[in-house]
């Protein structure tokens, strides 16, 4: 394997929305190689769409989408998304799931079943691999989405509350699990979320997303080491995003 | 009865599998003697209405009992024409079909996922879809220089239609999610199809192979009534017009076995192929 670096993504005054009237206007943005950026903001403030943009499935209404330094025209393999939910393949197993991106890549099947059964493994969910995505729990689906998207080596993973649907306990040991699969791969990663805490344990920086563009970034101190969670550094941090907001709902600005 | 369940609750999440099927091979048991017994009871009310002539207003005095059809049937199984002709209209229905499910997937396809293609051929499909298939009989026997190709070109056209609408709804109705994974992995157009619109499409083209074989049946009889030489409803329609109701009863009979078989092929191989949908049983 070649020594894989994360995209730079570059998000340059972007208009972004599904025909009609944009959901964002004027964002700019610059995620660095490697790092993984949380974006918060509340429901409806166009997150989900950003991110959509960045995988290449929707074409920006104004601006320029980048990864280093090419225009985003179309979906790569390069730049990953996980989905929410239900995106695994329900007739394919488990294993066939995560072989998917490397059947794309036309990787030879011997290969490929070894590859996927690794990667199975680094999910925690080895000798699961013959089941089917309906004989799974949500997080154990999700856990094999997140196997599937590294499987495919990308360099950019774009993550759109991957555990939204989660319950409280397996969220939590998602969280965990993520940090820990993330460690293995340089890809960068956009991570969006509308759970504070969640951007806090998981980010190097959190971007505060409103319809006017980003409203703050603020730079996570210590990133994803557990231990420093109610530190006075890491409160002031999660206050300044709590702040960002909130401080706009007061005055009744949409989003 | 508590004590036995809360014993076995522990157990519970893999204890249905393993528990379930004895009760339901009972159930089943007495379900099947229920349905024979049904089938019986015909017979038995068919034989008697028959045997006493009755003409109530319905008139069974001319009607063949059921012992005559059984005794005719005896005879045509002997004889080697019977089961030419079932092999004759079998030709007829499977290559018709065949090529009306691969033309109607495709075309069901294409109209769903192309608004080009849609609007050529949506038009021509919406003003041929009314016509009864069994009407273009005229037009088959001027078309095609032989008689079988009709019969085929007829049972053709009944199955292409109901696969057809079948295959573009179901295309219709696919999550978006799955073609936007594929495509963010670099999977192409050639990709999504085969590996996200054919499969996720099939359980609702399965449906519309069903419907398709039973219109080709009733097709592919008619046709051969009217126009055929020899095959299943060519030889019921002329053991008619030879007054030989026995026989008639005998084509009938035959017609539906065979139309029941083809039948069961496809859903089995549909719930095969579909085996995945959690609503079939997705522990098995």
């Amino acid at each position: 394997m070649s020594a894989r670096t994360g995209l730079a993504l570059r998000v340059d005054g972007v208009s972004l929305g599904h025909g009609g009237e944009p959901v964002v206007r004027d964002l700019s943005l610059d995620v660095h190689p490697g790092e993984v950026l949380v974006v918060v903001g509340a429901s409806g403030c166009g997150k989900s769409t950003l991110l959509r943009s960045l995988a290449g499935l929707l074409p920006v209404c104004a601006g320029t989408l980048s990864a280093d330094g090419a225009t985003v025209t179309g979906p790569s393999p390069d730049r990953a998304l996980v989905f929410q939910d239900d995106a695994l393949l329900p007739w394919r197993t488990a294993r066939r799931n995560v072989e998917l991106p490397l059947a794309i890549r036309k990787v030879a099947r011997a290969r490929r079943r070894a590859r996927a059964e690794h990667w199975l493994a680094q999910v925690g969910l080895d000798g699961q691999g013959h089941r089917l995505p309906a004989q799974l729990s949500g997080g154990m689906r999700q856990r094999v989405q997140l196997a599937r998207t590294l499987a495919g080596e990308p360099r950019a993973i774009l993550m759109d509350e991957p555990f939204g649907a989660l319950d409280a306990q397996t969220r939590g040991a998602m969280q965990r699990l993520l940090v820990d699969v993330l460690r293995t791969t340089p890809a960068t990663v956009v991570f969006v979320t509308h759970d504070v805490d969640e951007a806090l344990f998981i980010g190097d920086r959190v971007a505060v997303l409103g319809a006017e563009g980003v409203r703050t970034l603020v730079d996570v101190p210590h990133p994803r080491d557990a231990a420093t969670r109610g530190t006075p550094l890491v409160r002031t941090a999660r206050r300044e995003i709590l702040t960002a907001l909130g401080a706009h709902d007061d005055r009744s600005v949409p989003c | 009865m508590t004590a036995v369940s809360t014993v076995a609750e522990p157990l519970a999440p893999a204890r249905p599998a393993t528990a379930l099927p004895p009760v339901r091979r009972r159930v089943t048991g007495l379900r099947w003697a229920v349905r024979l017994a049904s089938l019986v009871a015909a017979l038995l009310i068919w034989q008697w209405l028959t045997v006493t002539d009755a003409t109530p207003w319905v008139r069974f005095d001319r009607l063949p009992t059921p012992v005559e059809v059984a005794a005719q049937f005896g005879r045509l199984l002997q004889d080697p024409v019977y089961y030419q002709d079932i092999a004759q209209s079998l030709v007829r229905i499977l290559t018709g079909f065949a090529l009306a499910a691969l033309a109607g997937i495709a075309a069901g396809i294409a109209v769903a996922r192309s608004w080009l293609l849609s609007d050529l051929l949506q038009p021509l499909f919406e003003v041929v879809r009314p016509i009864p298939a069994i009407a273009l009989v005229p037009v088959a026997i001027l078309l095609f220089p032989r008689n079988e190709q009709g019969i085929v070109f007829i049972t053709f056209t009944a199955a292409f239609f109901p696969i057809l609408v079948s295959t573009r709804h179901a295309v219709r109705a696919l999550p978006t999610v799955w073609e936007d994974a594929v495509r963010t992995m670099g999977g192409g157009r050639w990709r999504v199809l085969t590996s996200v619109v054919l499969p996720g499409a099939l359980p609702g083209v399965f449906g519309g192979l069903s419907v398709g074989m039973g219109v080709s049946w009733i097709c592919v009889i008619s046709a051969e009534m009217i126009s055929g030489d020899f095959g299943v409803g060519y030889r019921t329609w002329h053991a008619y017009t030879i007054v030989d109701y026995p026989a008639v009863l005998v084509g009938m009979i035959t017609i539906g076995v065979l139309g029941w078989g083809t039948a069961a092929a496809v859903e089995l191989l549909g719930r095969r192929v579909t085996r995945w949908l959690p609503a079939r049983g997705g522990a098995r």
